[in-house]
């Protein structure tokens, strides 16, 4: 029956290994902010455009409207 | 009418079309092309017009490139990556999370955002070799989301953030579950024969376990008790360190000599129970801040005059600035030093410090006082004081503001406390002496019984849970409040203080009024597109309704600063603005033209009239203030002069005091002196001008026509549509009292129950780990229910109107 003890440890070490996860999270700031989270999760998956120039082009269409609105 | 695509306002008659979608400016236009063009405009889809009209932003932000204060703004800066956080009002939707989320896909040199959406902030990371602060910024304020760059941040101290009650409930939670999971055998007293031979082990775990609650997590409760007990008062937290101590000691004494399990789980429960009650009374509204002083408000930098050598402008820290510098103030810019005006026309916007909604026209030679705004050209001040000398600044040094209030000291839990702790120990000693006769063996068992049982959870449980439901009710009617204290004390108010101009008057409903000849179409057609073409804030209002008439381009348009305005449309030219300026007045004008705030109207055929601004007061004054007279002494305290008396005196019908010309700091002192006198005051007020009284009054309340853009420091802030009601707010406060003193009533039963248990010495750990949670639990339930049944007596605005 001394099997009770290594029982008993198992469930010690898995409630600490829960308990562990909780501090991490909580230093982790997870608690910092509950409602974002909450929102971001449900916006749509976009689909992924490979255009290797397209970071150029849309920084060329924004200082064009910079320029136009400084006008 | 067609309502804007991307703000929501309505187009009025120049709508702009624009790809089949309708826009109010080209501003919403242009942030509209943006996003579409960078595949972006999911942004439309996930809320309706979701967006921010943007405000011009060019040169404003120059200061961003001075090194200094780029070092104070940022987070991080390391090389290629620098972590900047800003606080953006305009967030409100799920869109906004969502396109500046996505920062990065119009400008890769921003890693990546993340928005804090209660706190409305937003953390971005950006690589400063390819862009810098100023353009980070910049890109905000193109798509209508303008932080708020403010003196605050710069002596920002470290934003840490005080989790340890997370940690506190984390861990007597922990402990709670496991302790209560290894005492289930010896809750049905299995007679098992392995069960009983490990017994020991199981006990010496649950020890284990109630080590770190006692430790760590009641840590609070002993030194508030020790604090309390030094100061010769016997607070709540007094019987709580009471009880857990015993609870503890006896506990060990019984698992080390194996008499006993012990009473371990309703140790770590009812510190478990008892946290749980300081955290749901935690309620805080993270966007609000209740702290602000002038440094909110004050800019960071300021454009500075090089007098030596060639004229330069050089932008500096606010702190920086020393007497006899020269310094620069463009149109709609704060004041931040005392100064001399040496060259241009200030037309000052003192509002913010005192109320006055009329702008003061200062001319040069004449001292200009910090914290106004320009309204007009620009300004050029030469400094007579540092910015901790100024006048505004020597308020804030005023006493009211370093001293903390004590709410605890009058609470009512404090109150019952002392009654109550002295009773248990009455009870306590009492039946030990009777047990010293009967059976003197079960003595210390009966004395640490009662401690334990009349360990007051539930007590301590009430107010917490009562003042926590409150106050989410409260937030829930946009009358946002501190914390819980403040509710305690709204309900003992018995003087009620207002600030007259923007408390009692409503910024926004301005009534205007003709006087004169009227006008005919053609000429009122050229008044609005006169009007349209000026930005002061009376042409602004002016101009909101004309908004019918058609507007033409004018041929030649003037304005001067401080005096007014003149337009040309073939040869018929008008001129709005003061009489010196219009310059035509008839004297008998004149007596009707000094009281009010007033726009004068000339053409060239000569005087036509004037239209007179009158500041409305709110609606619903007259029934509040004759529902507040019920319980309350009010009083108004104005910065104005005694011109409105008489029309105040025929809106309210019960009696009021009122005094005029009242300076900030006389304010502050006739609320002392009431204070002084005994009374509980709450005083309501807006503008900085009130905020040493806010401070100094028991329950400072700010009213705020919108709560996300300026309240002084405070106990509350009301949202200015829900002012009438006010007197259904401090109702409920008298009412949540009276449920704390219901669900006293209901603890101190479950106490009688336990120890009659205790006294006869029966207390078992079964019984105790039962009663306990169970008291804790219907006094939630009971606190609850009666909070809510209270609260939804307070109407919906909808109802109300």
């Amino acid at each position: 029956m001394s099997i009770i003890y290594m029982l008993l440890a198992i469930s010690v070490v898995v409630a600490l290994v829960f308990f562990a996860a909780f501090i991490f999270s909580v230093r982790k700031g997870q608690y910092d902010d509950t409602y974002t989270p909450s929102v971001r999760m449900l916006f749509e998956d976009e689909l992924v455009k490979k255009t290797g120039s397209s970071a150029e082009k849309n920084q060329q269409s924004i200082t064009n409207h910079s320029d136009r609105k400084s006008k | 009418m067609e309502s804007c695509y991307h703000c929501g306002d309505s187009c009025g008659e120049h709508a702009l079309a624009h790809r089949s979608r309708y826009f109010c400016c080209n501003g919403c236009k242009t942030v509209y092309d943006i996003l579409h063009e960078n595949n972006l405009s999911y942004y439309y889809d996930l809320d309706k017009s979701p967006g921010t009209t943007p405000k011009d932003f060019k040169g404003r932000f120059d200061y961003l490139d001075n090194p200094e204060i780029k070092a104070k703004l940022l987070d991080f800066d390391e090389q290629a990556t620098q972590i900047a956080s800003f606080t953006i009002p305009a967030i409100h939707c799920s869109s906004c999370i969502w396109v500046l989320e996505n920062l990065s896909k119009l400008r890769p040199a921003i890693k990546s955002t993340q928005v804090n959406f209660p706190e409305k902030r937003v953390r971005i990371t950006y690589n400063a070799e390819e862009i810098s602060l100023k353009e980070v910024v910049e890109l905000l304020c193109m798509l209508g989301y303008e932080p708020v760059i403010s003196l605050e941040d710069f002596n920002k101290k470290e934003r840490k953030k005080d989790r340890s009650l997370i940690y506190k409930l984390g861990i007597a939670g922990f402990a709670f579950g496991n302790i209560m999971f290894l005492s289930f055998p010896e809750y049905f007293e299995v007679e098992e024969f392995w069960l009983d031979r490990y017994k020991p082990v199981f006990r010496a775990l649950m020890l284990i376990f109630s080590i770190p609650v006692v430790v760590y997590s009641a840590r609070h409760y002993f030194i508030s008790a020790f604090k309390s007990l030094r100061s010769r008062m016997l607070n709540i937290d007094v019987p709580i360190t009471l009880g857990i101590l015993v609870l503890f000691l006896r506990s060990c004494y019984e698992v080390i000599t194996n008499t006993g399990t012990g009473f371990f789980d309703s140790l770590a429960g009812l510190v478990f129970f008892l946290l749980l009650g300081k955290f749901f009374q935690q309620k805080t509204y993270a966007y609000l801040s209740f702290e602000r002083d002038y440094k909110s408000y004050f800019p960071i930098a300021v454009t500075r005059m090089e007098t030596e050598g060639t004229q330069r402008e050089s932008q500096i820290p606010v702190y920086e600035i020393k007497p006899q510098d020269r310094i620069l103030i463009r149109n709609g810019e704060l004041i931040p030093v005392d100064g001399i005006l040496i060259k241009g026309d200030g037309l000052i916007d003192y509002s913010f410090v005192t109320g006055e909604a009329e702008p003061v026209s200062k001319k040069t030679g004449d001292t200009v006082f910090a914290g106004g705004k320009q309204q007009g050209g620009i300004l050029e001040l030469s400094v007579t004081k540092a910015v901790e000398q100024s006048y505004l600044t020597q308020l804030w040094s005023n006493e009211v503001f370093q001293k903390e209030r004590k709410n605890e000291l009058d609470s009512l839990t404090t109150k019952i406390s002392k009654h109550f702790t002295l009773g248990v120990l009455g009870i306590a000693l009492a039946s030990s002496l009777f047990w010293w006769f009967v059976d003197p063996s079960k003595i210390l068992h009966v004395f640490t019984a009662v401690l334990i049982v009349a360990c007051p959870c539930a007590l301590a449980l009430s107010a917490p849970f009562t003042l926590g439901n409150l106050l989410r009710i409260t937030g829930k009617h946009k009358f946002y409040l501190k914390d819980a204290g403040v509710l305690e004390q709204l309900a003992a108010i018995d003087t009620v203080v207002f600030d007259k101009t923007g408390t009692l008057t409503s910024a926004s409903k301005e009534a205007i009024r003709y006087s004169g000849e009227s006008l005919t179409e053609h000429e009122e057609s050229l008044l609005t597109s006169t009007l349209r073409a000026s930005n002061h804030p009376l042409s602004r209002s002016l101009y909101s309704m004309f908004q019918d008439y058609r507007i033409k381009v004018l041929d030649d348009f003037e304005e001067e600063p401080g005096l007014g305005i003149t337009g040309t449309l073939k040869k018929q030219e008008i001129r709005v603005g003061s009489y010196a300026f219009v310059n035509a007045l008839p004297p008998e004008r004149q007596q009707l033209a000094d009281n009010h705030t007033s726009v004068h109207i000339a053409t060239q055929t000569g005087y036509k009239g004037c239209y007179t601004f009158q500041s409305t007061y709110r609606s619903a004054l007259k029934s509040v203030f004759r529902e507040l007279s019920k319980n309350a002494e009010l009083v108004i305290l104005s910065g104005d002069n005694d011109s409105e008396q008489s029309k105040l005196n025929r809106l309210v019908d019960v009696p009021v005091a009122m005094h005029f010309n009242q300076k900030p700091e006389d304010k502050l002192k006739f609320i002392k002196s009431l204070q002084q006198q005994g009374k509980k005051v709450m005083m309501i007020g807006d503008g900085l001008n009130d905020s040493g009284a806010l401070a100094q009054s028991d329950v400072g309340i700010a009213i705020s026509e919108n709560v996300n853009v300026f309240s002084p420091a405070c106990d509350g802030i009301l949202d200015a549509s829900r002012f009438e009601q006010l007197p259904a707010f401090m109702k409920l406060a008298r009412t949540g009292k009276r449920v704390i003193k219901w669900s006293f009533v209901l603890s101190l039963l479950y106490n009688v129950v336990g120890l009659a248990l205790a006294v006869s010495g029966n207390l078992k750990p079964v019984y105790a780990a039962i009663l306990m949670p169970l008291s804790s639990i219907s006094i939630v339930a009971f606190t609850t229910v009666c909070t809510y049944y209270f609260g939804s007596s307070i109407k919906k605005p909808e109802e109300v109107e």
